[in-house]
């Protein structure tokens, strides 16, 4: 401290510019293109594209901020968002009334979310002591053991056909599952997390991530627990998991070991990867493009005279084919096109960001 | 060692224990002794140079002290507290710091994160998930140490774009952050100008005098200007210690650096 003090007081900078004159125009476009979206789109495109958007691009947030801030590809995510989603099942209100206790949502979601992050730190736990293709074997053998664990167990997990009529508390008198009212919800819960990721990515537990994730043995050396911080981010990823799979639940009304099979269990690594990780946006555009491939490409193959069952081969395709251009996915994609456009001598060179 | 003795050790750490003590440090690298019973006493605000070709052991015995590694044999003690199972953070927060001899900074960062995340390391705000505000305590500690290297005009710049004698003005600069007790410094002029040189001994020297360290240099003036004592290492052992006029003086250590008969 002895070394600080002979330098006085800091100066400050005059940064007085409202908060409103940061955000760049684009965002103010989208923002608004989002809330008046119900005045104008069908129920189906709320319901199914944009409320399904919402959700899987949550979930794949909590793996883009493990992945992409921390290093750390972990494929437990959907498992964790599904965990949320029994908690609430098991607890709440379904269909199955021989097993669900039927208590209020007020203390049903704030168990679904414990029990979630704690999931998510002993998963955490177990994988931080591994990197790369360690860490995702360990996660999918998680992932594995959690599905046919809950295949099998009837006693709670009800088994094979899991919890339907899991539904929506009537908070306010409004019916959560109408659509607009449900893109709302979504909407709200995506944002947040949204900007929760992206203002955490600037503060010190976001920083110390990335330190983690570029050099973990500076980290330690200048005070780290790495290992420590590590769980953390898989705690803090299991509770943006856990809201995405409350949502997710009461969308369906259901929830299922087919919720976190082999099967969504990857495909939140393909949103995250066809998206971007480098970036929280990321795994929303991914999550757009995948819920779009997945309702209409079984149009576009019977228009086309294929079986309409071979959707998963066009998702295939275009994940190949994004990967293959852009190993960044969309946001790569993204940067490379605008780094072109700086370069046009007509235009100011452009501030990058991040 | 054992766990009772802790506390003692704890309370003679502001009495009169040295600020580091190594007995009997080994490291072995398979059959390779990288360090052989090494034992070296610096007292609190003593400053030391360790001098020693190539593979002598030297960033090796840094890296057994600040626990990047653990040694295989010996202990290591730090203001009288037995530090030698500890993890690397421990340490770290116990008032110990290094820079490293390759530069081990976070690129992707500016000059200033860079020196707050070594600044949030040492403290309680590690895992904030608030962002740093105007008047935050650690952010203006942060922009303290880097006028104290002279980077104020870099601060925003990521360090990528920084040259190679700011790096390593930087790396002095996290290794400040907090509350140093002691320092290990790392080649910090290796590969340094002439005019950066003096500005680095002249940063080493306005260090305040309870803050003692060790510094593994090279170029000869640089060690003799800013240490008081000298410890010459060779083949992972002790070869001499003694004050800079002496060791300079020693036959052995002259036939030893002119020798040049292991490179």
């Amino acid at each position: 401290m002895a070394v600080i003090d002979e330098s006085g007081v800091s100066d400050t900078e005059g940064r007085k510019t409202g908060w409103a004159e940061q955000i760049p125009v684009q965002y103010w476009v989208v923002a608004i293109l989002l809330l008046i979206m119900p005045a104008f789109a069908s129920d189906f495109t709320l319901y199914q594209i944009f409320g399904w958007s919402f959700i899987l691009g949550m979930i794949a947030l909590s793996l883009m901020f493990l992945a992409g801030y921390g290093g750390m590809v972990s494929l437990v995510q959907m498992t964790i968002a599904a965990l949320a989603g029994y908690m609430i099942a098991i607890f709440g209100d379904s269909a199955i009334t021989d097993i669900s206790q039927g208590w209020p949502w007020y203390v049903t979601i704030p168990i679904a979310l414990i029990v979630a992050m704690l999931f998510g730190s002993v998963v955490g736990w177990l994988s931080v002591r591994t990197e790369g293709i360690y860490t995702i074997m360990i996660t999918l053998a998680i992932a594995s053991a959690f599905f046919y664990f809950t295949r099998q167990n009837y006693v709670v997990f009800n088994g094979f056909s899991g919890f339907n009529g899991v539904l929506p508390p009537n908070l306010f008198g409004v019916d959560w599952r109408g659509s607009k009212a449900f893109y709302y919800l979504t909407l709200f819960w995506a944002v947040a997390a949204y900007l929760i990721v992206l203002y955490l990515s600037r503060a010190p537990f976001g920083l110390a991530l990335q330190g983690v994730r570029d050099n973990p043995r500076r980290m330690a050396a200048l005070g780290f627990n790495v290992n420590a911080h590590r769980v953390a981010a898989y705690a803090f990823a299991a509770v943006i998991a856990a809201i995405g799979g409350i949502l997710l639940t009461w969308q369906s009304a259901q929830v299922s070991p087919g919720t976190a099979g082999v099967g969504p269990v990857i495909d939140i690594l393909i949103i995250a990867v066809i998206g971007g990780m480098r970036h929280p946006i990321g795994p929303f555009i991914g999550a757009f493009i995948y819920v779009l491939l997945k309702t209409f490409s079984i149009d576009v193959l019977t228009s086309l005279g294929l079986g309409g069952e071979r959707f998963q081969l066009l998702i295939g395709i275009s994940f190949l084919v994004i990967v293959f251009w852009s190993p960044d996915g969309i946001l790569g994609l993204w940067d490379k096109w605008r780094q072109r456009s700086d370069k046009d001598p007509l235009r100011d060179a452009g501030e990058s960001n991040l | 060692m054992n766990a009772p003795a802790t506390v003692a050790d704890r309370l003679s750490a502001t009495g009169t224990a040295n600020a580091l003590e190594l007995r009997g440090v080994s490291k072995l690298f398979g059959a390779l002794a990288a360090l052989s019973d090494i034992s070296i006493t610096v007292r609190p605000g003593e400053r030391r140079a360790v001098l020693g070709s190539n593979g002598a052991g030297k960033t090796t015995l840094f890296n057994c002290i600040t626990g990047d590694f653990l040694p295989t044999g010996g202990s290591i003690r730090f203001f009288g507290e037995d530090i030698s199972e500890f993890p690397a953070h421990e340490r770290i927060r116990r008032g110990l710091r290094r820079t490293y001899q390759i530069s081990l900074l976070f690129t992707g960062l500016t000059v200033l994160d860079n020196v707050y995340l070594a600044c949030c390391g040492v403290s309680r705000g590690r895992f904030s998930f608030i962002r740093p505000r105007r008047n935050d305590a650690l952010m203006a500690s942060a922009e303290d140490l880097v006028r104290v290297v002279h980077l104020e005009d870099a601060k925003d710049t990521p360090v990528s774009v920084l040259s190679y004698g700011q790096q390593r003005q930087l790396e002095i600069a996290m290794a400040l952050s907090g509350a140093p007790r002691f320092i290990l410094f790392d080649e910090p002029a290796a590969g340094l100008s002439p005019t950066e040189r003096g500005e680095l001994v002249e940063i080493l020297t306005g260090l305040p005098s309870h803050m003692g360290y060790i510094i593994i240099e090279h170029d000869m003036d640089v060690a003799l200007r800013v240490a008081e004592s000298v410890t010459m290492m060779h083949n992972g052992r002790i070869f001499k210690e003694g004050k800079p006029a002496e060791i300079e003086e020693d036959p052995e250590v002259q036939a030893l650096y002119l020798g040049g008969d292991d490179g």
